[in-house]
């Protein structure tokens, strides 16, 4: 037999000492755990690269919701606010007026405050709100390097304005000529994860309660946005 | 043997051992937390550098930054020098290493190194007390942990370095035990002549390497828990015991100085691998392939690092798998388990040896008999010393619990 067969056998039978006290003695089965271990995949995430995807209903943080055409979900009720165990939530509502509407009712919030630093993430203000204005959204990551930066205000909560759709305020004018119908129409701007830039998976909107609409978006399409003139008020009117 | 080489080729040697145990040191230690996280299912460090391999180098950095406290109150002097102790045992026993094949292991000096006319191993120093060599710094490195944790002048460490004094003093019989038996079978103490005999000697059948293990298993098997042991490593950490002792000896050291602890410790690691590889496995030798004489060294430290690679592997693997066994059983397994199998094995070593080669005629026949006789005797006795000495206390085990049960 030659030198290197002899050798390889002896290479061989090692391997299968060792694999045999491995899987036949008690000692050796003990070892073999973090051995098979090691083959299967970690249970860890790489978090700042791939974090471990949150629940569906995850509360995150706060999210102000938006109608199609960018009007304010809020009507400055203070809902919220009352329903706050933590007092977290400073809402300061007001009058829309004729020439600057930010909502489709009377009041709006002039002033919306969520402070993280007292927010307990228990998810009654969004329970109470009667409008679906605030939702949660699946961000976590809220630490700042001071409590300051803590108190989001209405420019960090707003969700991010819908594709076609004006900042407000509007003018009174413009949202007569569009004729939604707010309340028990068409439900807009679905809650976004990470605060509004990452658009949910199909299986985790079937969860999403904000995302309950009445009626088809589609049977009522948006009239072309103007920048307010009479005679597009006037033409939509016409139709109405 | 005395050598006349130049200087340059001692240089080169020096050089080479402290680049492969610093950097292999260096390697162990991200590399044992890699490898504890993946038995754990989970990654372990993975963000400095490819596949986080620099992060000893940036906690090496931290620590050199970090404060280094000394408490009031220690001995200053021998709080300095404790942990420097460790580390300089540590560096001085890797001299008796060889790292490559050395000139004479295999024709025409292949797998030794041949530059600039000179062919050589790399080998700090081929001492003709190697063994001893490499049993006297594990002493001393003792010495390391028993000062630290005695001018630390606070409890834990105190008991943490009793602790690691009883321990690896007793274990050190043990290995010493080991130790013997494979000087008494290759019949020297010079590392070089026992890593010969493993590539050179014919074992079992021409092709089976000439392993040491094989002859000698208890012996390795022996020497394989006391090195354990004697680097203080889980499940025999009971100098460290975070559980229980904070830090052990090192509870009060910061800093650089505590980086040069974790050096130590994980040095004892690599330096206990390459002892037991040089030993019992053949150190550097194996097949070169058919390389070319110049180059076939690489293959012969290919062999050598696989080979302690496997060892540091099964430290890992230990650390993984078994808890901290606990320390009236870590002495009882030293000194009632270790040290008589230790003794029993030397003595049967021994008498194989003499029955082997102990000159002609049949007086070799009557001392290898005599050995194996007394070896018998041991057997039969020692279980009727033991009842008699527990017939001294009185009572037998089950005896004292039924009266502690009526007391």
């Amino acid at each position: 037999m030659p030198t290197w067969i002899v050798t390889l056998l002896f290479y061989v039978a090692l391997v299968a000492v060792v694999v045999a006290w491995l899987r036949g003695t008690v000692l050796g089965r003990g070892f073999s755990v973090p051995l098979r271990t090691m083959t299967r995949p970690v249970e860890t995430f790489e978090y700042p690269e791939s974090p471990k995807p949150v629940a569906p209903r995850f509360h995150g943080r706060h999210q102000l919701n938006l109608y199609e055409d960018g009007l304010e979900k809020c009507i400055g009720c203070e809902l919220c606010a009352w329903a706050c165990p933590a007092d977290a939530i400073y809402v300061q509502g007001a009058e829309n007026t004729l020439l600057e509407r930010f909502s489709p009712g009377e009041r709006y919030a002039e002033d919306y405050q969520i402070n993280y630093s007292r927010c307990i993430f228990c998810g009654l203000c969004i329970e109470a709100c009667p409008t679906r204005a605030l939702t949660m959204t699946h961000e976590y990551e809220l630490s700042e390097p001071d409590r300051q930066a803590l108190v989001y205000t209405k420019d960090r909560l707003l969700a991010v304005l819908p594709e076609g759709a004006m900042a407000t305020p509007h003018t009174d004018a413009e949202v007569r000529a569009r004729g939604l119908n707010y309340y028990g129409g068409p439900a807009v701007t679905p809650p976004a994860t990470k605060g509004g830039t990452t658009v949910l998976s199909a299986s985790n909107r079937k969860f999403q309660r904000a995302n309950q609409v009445l009626g088809e978006l589609h049977d009522h399409p948006l009239p072309a946005m103007t920048d307010g003139s009479d005679e597009a008020a006037a033409q939509a009117g016409d139709v109405n | 043997m005395t050598e006349t080489l130049p200087l340059w080729v001692h240089l080169v040697r020096v050089l080479a051992a402290f680049a492969f145990f610093l950097l292999g040191t260096a390697l162990l230690i991200w590399g044992e937390r890699r490898m504890v996280a993946f038995m754990q299912s989970r990654l372990g460090p993975n963000r400095v550098g490819p596949f986080g391999m620099m992060q000893t180098l940036v906690d090496g950095i931290k620590m050199f930054f970090k404060e280094d406290v000394t408490p009031g109150g220690v001995d200053k002097f021998i709080f300095g020098i404790a942990p420097m102790v460790g580390v300089i045992v540590g560096f001085l026993s890797i001299a008796v290493v060889p790292l490559t094949a050395l000139p004479g292991m295999y024709p025409n000096d292949a797998g030794a190194i041949h530059v600039g006319g000179e062919v050589f191993g790399l080998q700090v120093a081929d001492l003709n007390v190697g063994l001893l060599w490499f049993l006297a710094m594990g002493s001393i490195h003792v010495y390391s942990v028993v000062l630290a944790g005695w001018s630390s002048k606070s409890i834990y460490p105190l008991l943490g370095g009793v602790r690691s004094t009883a321990q690896m003093i007793s274990y050190e019989i043990a290995q010493g035990l080991a130790v013997a038996s494979v000087f008494i079978y290759v019949g020297s103490l010079r590392v070089s002549d026992i890593v010969m005999i493993q590539a050179t000697g014919v074992g079992l059948a021409d092709g089976v390497p000439n392993w040491l293990a094989i002859p000698l298993l208890p012996a390795f098997l022996i020497f394989v828990v006391s090195m354990v042991a004697e680097a203080g490593r889980p499940p025999f950490d009971m100098a460290e015991a975070e559980g229980e002792l904070v830090g052990g000896f090192h509870t009060e050291y910061s800093g650089l100085r505590f980086g040069m602890f974790m050096l130590a410790e994980f040095m004892s690691v690599t330096i206990m691998s390459s002892i037991i590889v040089t030993m019992f496995f053949g150190g550097p030798a194996g097949p070169t392939f058919g390389l070319p004489v110049g180059i076939a060294w690489v293959a012969s430290l290919g062999w050598f690092t696989a080979k302690v690679f496997f060892f540091v592997f099964f430290f890992v693997l230990l650390r993984a798998a078994l808890p901290r066994i606990r320390y009236d059983r870590l002495m009882n397994l030293g000194w009632k388990v270790m040290i008589p199998a230790g003794l029993v094995w030397v003595l049967i070593t021994a008498s194989m040896v003499v029955a082997n080669d102990g000159g002609s005629g049949n007086g070799r026949w009557v001392v290898a008999g005599a050995g194996f006789v007394v070896v018998l005797i041991a057997w039969v006795v020692s279980p009727i010393l033991t009842q008699v000495s527990d017939l001294g206390h009185g009572a037998s085990p089950d005896e004292h619990r039924t009266e502690e049960v009526v007391h």
